[in-house]
């Protein structure tokens, strides 16, 4: 193994997470980012186009079916994941977590690769090649990049 | 690959099992989308269906290859549950009548 390990479960089945200062800073300032997003949606209107893909469609074939699910299920969903942003923020320089904070990391960075993916508009056949140095976009793109890795690494932990 | 030998094996249970009274039963679907990574996909579905590995793994290559799979099946109270925490986890989950 080239580099050790980044997450890993300890005895009690909880985790172990060692990633660098700057890293738990670029989360932070991510999270307070998509948590701004998250709040000015309203539970009646339109949600805006970049968190789409965190309140999908629960009925394909059924625009009323659908209407009626949202209106009962958007605003749990919504409060679900503003609390989930608050564990990340509560535990950003945590070096273990429990269950509960593992599951909120897990699906944070999840929304955070949603949200960006969404607005980048990756493609299943995306390679992130650097492309023109000047595109404002890369950024963008080594973000989600990133968070493509620590989620793959996460997810390796867990499933040990 | 792990041993596949020494792992659990969850054996598919009746797709529906009609009792009396309850209406048409209903499937839940994941579909593909292009951001959610296959590991986190099939991690998902074991933790939240009690799926073995390599049944998880079998429906998240289902979603890749063929563009959906249905998760899981019950009443429309249960595929709404399903449905919901799909959706908490990030899933392009939906819901039907089965037919």
């Amino acid at each position: 193994m080239l580099f050790k390990k980044r997450f890993k479960k300890d005895h009690q089945n909880n985790l172990e997470i060692r990633i660098s200062e700057d890293e738990r800073h670029l989360v932070g300032d991510l999270i307070n980012q998509l948590r701004e997003v998250l709040l000015s949606t309203s539970a009646e209107g339109s949600v805006e186009a970049s968190i789409r893909r965190l309140f999908p469609t629960a009925y394909n074939d059924d625009a009323k079916e659908d209407a009626e699910y949202q209106r009962l299920m958007r605003d749990q969903l919504l409060e679900q994941r503003l609390q989930q942003l608050d564990v990340v923020e509560d535990t950003l320089k945590a070096e273990v977590l429990n269950d509960e904070q593992t599951t909120s990391w897990l699906t944070v960075i999840n929304d955070l690769r949603l949200v960006l993916g969404t607005k980048l508009d990756v493609s299943e056949n995306d390679n992130f090649s650097p492309g023109d140095p000047d595109n404002p976009e890369n950024q963008s793109f080594a973000v989600y990049h990133y968070l493509g890795y620590l989620q793959g690494e996460f997810v390796e932990a867990l499933s040990k | 690959m792990g041993d596949f030998e020494s792992m659990p094996v969850i054996v598919d249970e009746p797709i529906s099992e009609i009792e009396v009274g309850s209406d048409v039963p209903w499937v839940v679907l994941v579909w593909n989308d292009p951001i959610n990574l296959m590991s986190y996909v099939s991690y998902v579905l074991q933790k939240l269906f009690g799926y073995s590995p390599e049944k998880a793994n079998e429906l998240m290559l289902d979603v890749h290859h063929k563009g959906r799979a249905a998760v899981s099946n019950g009443t429309r109270e249960k595929a709404e549950l399903d449905v919901f925490r799909l959706h908490g986890y990030g899933l392009w989950a939906t819901m039907q009548k089965d037919s």
